[in-house]
């Protein structure tokens, strides 16, 4: 029961508007009295509401009702989808975030019955498969990464680096002395320094050195029986490996501290070395990026924590474990765990498509990901490094990263260069990150790009580059062909609009 | 950009205008141009006690978020509050109505450690386009 406010004044202002240029909302869309279903006449005895809801629980009235039609309703969500981009319609090669192509094997396995219709709080009987399926995925990411023990409990990037974290913090706990800091390069992925101090840790940063990697010396210097532990990207966020990742590892063993890798660029060696021979002793692994599963809008994510020997009396409970009779079990005896992590058994549906990915890989198929996902980039970073300024000469692997200066003489920036990409219909690379690069343009093609996707990238990247020259208004003033066109994002996020008015 | 002849510079781009010894510490005309257009700044609660190159906030740009450091020893004796509603004041004016912090110093001789406006002008011509 609601009674419809009158709004003359929205009324005609719809009415009198022109034809929209944009979309608009779907309250923008409203029109009075419409409704998307409609109910047989009663045929029971009429109760009023107010028999049925107590007065705190009822309103006379809707604000702003929003009130369309179905087809209103589908026409409106169809006109938006054609307007997103996405990597189902191209590339997509946002630096750092690894948007490749989501195999649809993964969807169907994810929607059988037994798994799609299971619940998490089902006696341990009842979901052998299931709790089956998380102890194969453990043991293959143990063998992936080398870990002796994993967690599947983390959802999300952030998540598993705190995870981590927490669980070094516990063991130096345990051991007397919790230390007070976290070493993390200038180079690092920007959710290391925030994860460490959630976990209350101070930050030291290091200074990258020329290469784009860690300066041993200044890592020698820096670690004392303060420091926990060193948080490093490998490869880091300029796409470069860290080579002395064994040495750097023994420096941080000897003072008692502990080596943390984030994983989230393991597509780039996946199959063909593992953290665990590297002397890592955490390491995480973003299912949503190296092992295929939907993210960036399209799903939740899942990220799986690997540690060493020392680390697995810590470990988030419940682990599952296989009895001697071969049934499955979740373990919640450890008595010096974390604790949960995350609510069951983490992001399940992610889990599965996860491990269909890695079976339908296999070893040899995943081995092939980090080498082509390595040789696209580098195929992009050859075809483009005369245009465009490459700030470190080291070898990339799976993202390589250039910067504006060429470009800047002519007044024309990353962000410029950036709006125009999507007049050539391309999704722009990450801009302006990693931070130690100015004007960075960070571009990660993945595996999954055949070469003539990479060619017409590596077409219009060359071409802006000429505009840029010949032309520095035009691509100045991009994008010209999008439903909008240059956004004023320093008003946005100084005076946000938060929520529709009429 | 400009540079103004009566005011010490740090490494990390924060400027120190000395009155008697109370210093007024803001971005550098350099560092608003690099950041871009700023849209938030964080800073620090009236009372607080900064060492040298202590977190003195944060500042906010369409690019990315930056540390701001003290560059000197002291109490924080005001902040600018109109930057809570007019973060643009760093991009349009950073050495006058886009101040951020003052700060009474421990040791006036602290600024004598800084850079010059040449020897800051110098520096950023070799910081610029790494």
């Amino acid at each position: 029961m609601s009674t419809i406010i009158e709004k003359p004044e929205a009324a005609a202002k719809l009415a009198a508007a022109p034809a929209f240029n944009r979309e608009g909302l779907i309250f923008e869309h409203s029109k009075k009295g419409r409704r998307g279903y409609s109910l047989p006449a009663l045929d029971v005895p009429r109760r009023e509401l107010s028999d049925l809801l107590p007065a705190e629980l009822r309103r006379d009235t809707i604000d702003d009702e929003c009130e369309v039609s179905e087809v209103d309703v589908i026409r409106h969500f169809t006109r938006l989808s054609k307007l997103n981009v996405s990597i189902d319609a191209g590339l997509y090669p946002l630096g750092s975030c690894t948007m490749k192509h989501n195999p649809r094997i993964n969807e169907e396995i994810a929607r059988i019955g037994g798994f799609a219709q299971s619940h998490p709080m089902q006696p341990e009987d009842q979901v052998q498969g299931n709790l089956e399926l998380l102890w194969n995925l453990e043991q293959s990411l143990k063998e992936i990464l080398g870990m002796p023990r994993v967690t599947l409990q983390p959802v999300a990037g952030a998540h598993r680096e705190l995870t981590g974290i927490l669980m070094i913090h516990k063991a130096l706990a345990t051991g007397g002395n919790a230390r007070k800091y976290i070493l993390i390069p200038d180079s690092a992925h920007g959710t290391n320094p925030a994860s460490a101090n959630f976990a209350g840790y101070g930050i030291r940063e290091l200074k990258s050195n020329s290469r784009g990697t860690l300066d041993l010396d200044l890592l020698e210097k820096q670690v004392d029986e303060d420091v926990a532990a060193l948080m490093i990207t490998v490869p880091n966020t300029l796409g470069v490996f860290e080579d002395q990742i064994t040495a750097i590892a023994g420096i941080l063993h000897r003072k008692g501290a502990y080596l943390y890798c984030d994983g989230a660029n393991l597509n780039s060696f996946v199959g063909i070395a593992r953290p665990g021979d590297m002397g890592i002793d955490v390491i995480h692994s973003n299912l949503h990026k190296t092992f295929s599963t939907p993210h960036g809008g399209g799903g939740p994510g899942a990220g799986p924590v690997g540690v060493s020997e020392r680390l697995i009396p810590f470990l988030p409970t419940p682990t599952i474990e296989k009895g001697d009779d071969g049934s499955f079990f979740l373990d919640y005896n450890h008595a010096a765990s974390i604790g949960r992590v995350r609510a069951f058994n983490g992001n399940f549906g992610v889990l599965v498509r996860a491990l269909t990915y890695m079976r339908s890989m296999g070893p040899t198929g995943l081995r092939r990901v980090a080498q082509l996902a390595v040789l696209n980039a580098n195929y992009i970073r050859a075809r483009l490094k005369a245009a465009y300024h490459l700030p470190y000469d080291a070898p990339s692997l799976h993202e390589v990263v250039f910067s504006d200066r060429n470009q800047t003489s002519r007044d024309v920036h990353t962000l410029d260069i950036a709006k125009r990409l999507m007049d050539y219909g391309f999704h722009p690379p990450t801009i302006y990150f990693p931070l130690i690069v100015a004007g960075a343009l960070m571009i990660e093609p993945t595996e999954t790009e055949p070469k003539e996707e990479l060619d017409a990238f590596c077409d219009a990247m060359l071409a802006i580059a000429t505009e840029c020259e010949e032309r520095p208004e035009l691509v100045r003033s991009a994008p010209h062909t999008t439903p909008v066109r240059r956004l004023d994002e320093a008003r946005a996020a100084r005076q946000p609009i938060l929520r529709w008015k009429p | 950009m400009t540079t103004p002849e009566d005011s010490r510079y740090a490494k990390s781009h924060e400027y120190v205008h000395m009155e008697g010894d109370i210093g007024t510490i803001g971005i550098t005309d350099y560092a608003q141009k690099e950041l871009g257009d700023v849209v938030f700044v964080e800073l620090p609660q009236v009372g607080a006690q900064l060492e040298l190159g202590d977190e003195l906030g944060s500042i906010e740009s369409v690019k990315a978020v930056s540390e701001l450091f003290s560059p000197v020893t002291g109490e924080v004796i005001e902040v600018n509050e109109a930057l809570a509603d007019k973060p643009e004041l760093v991009n349009t004016d950073p050495y006058g109505d886009g101040w951020m912090v003052r700060i009474r110093l421990a040791a006036r001789d602290e600024v004598d450690e800084l850079m010059s406006a040449e020897e800051y002008e110098d520096y950023t011509k070799h910081e610029s386009g790494s």
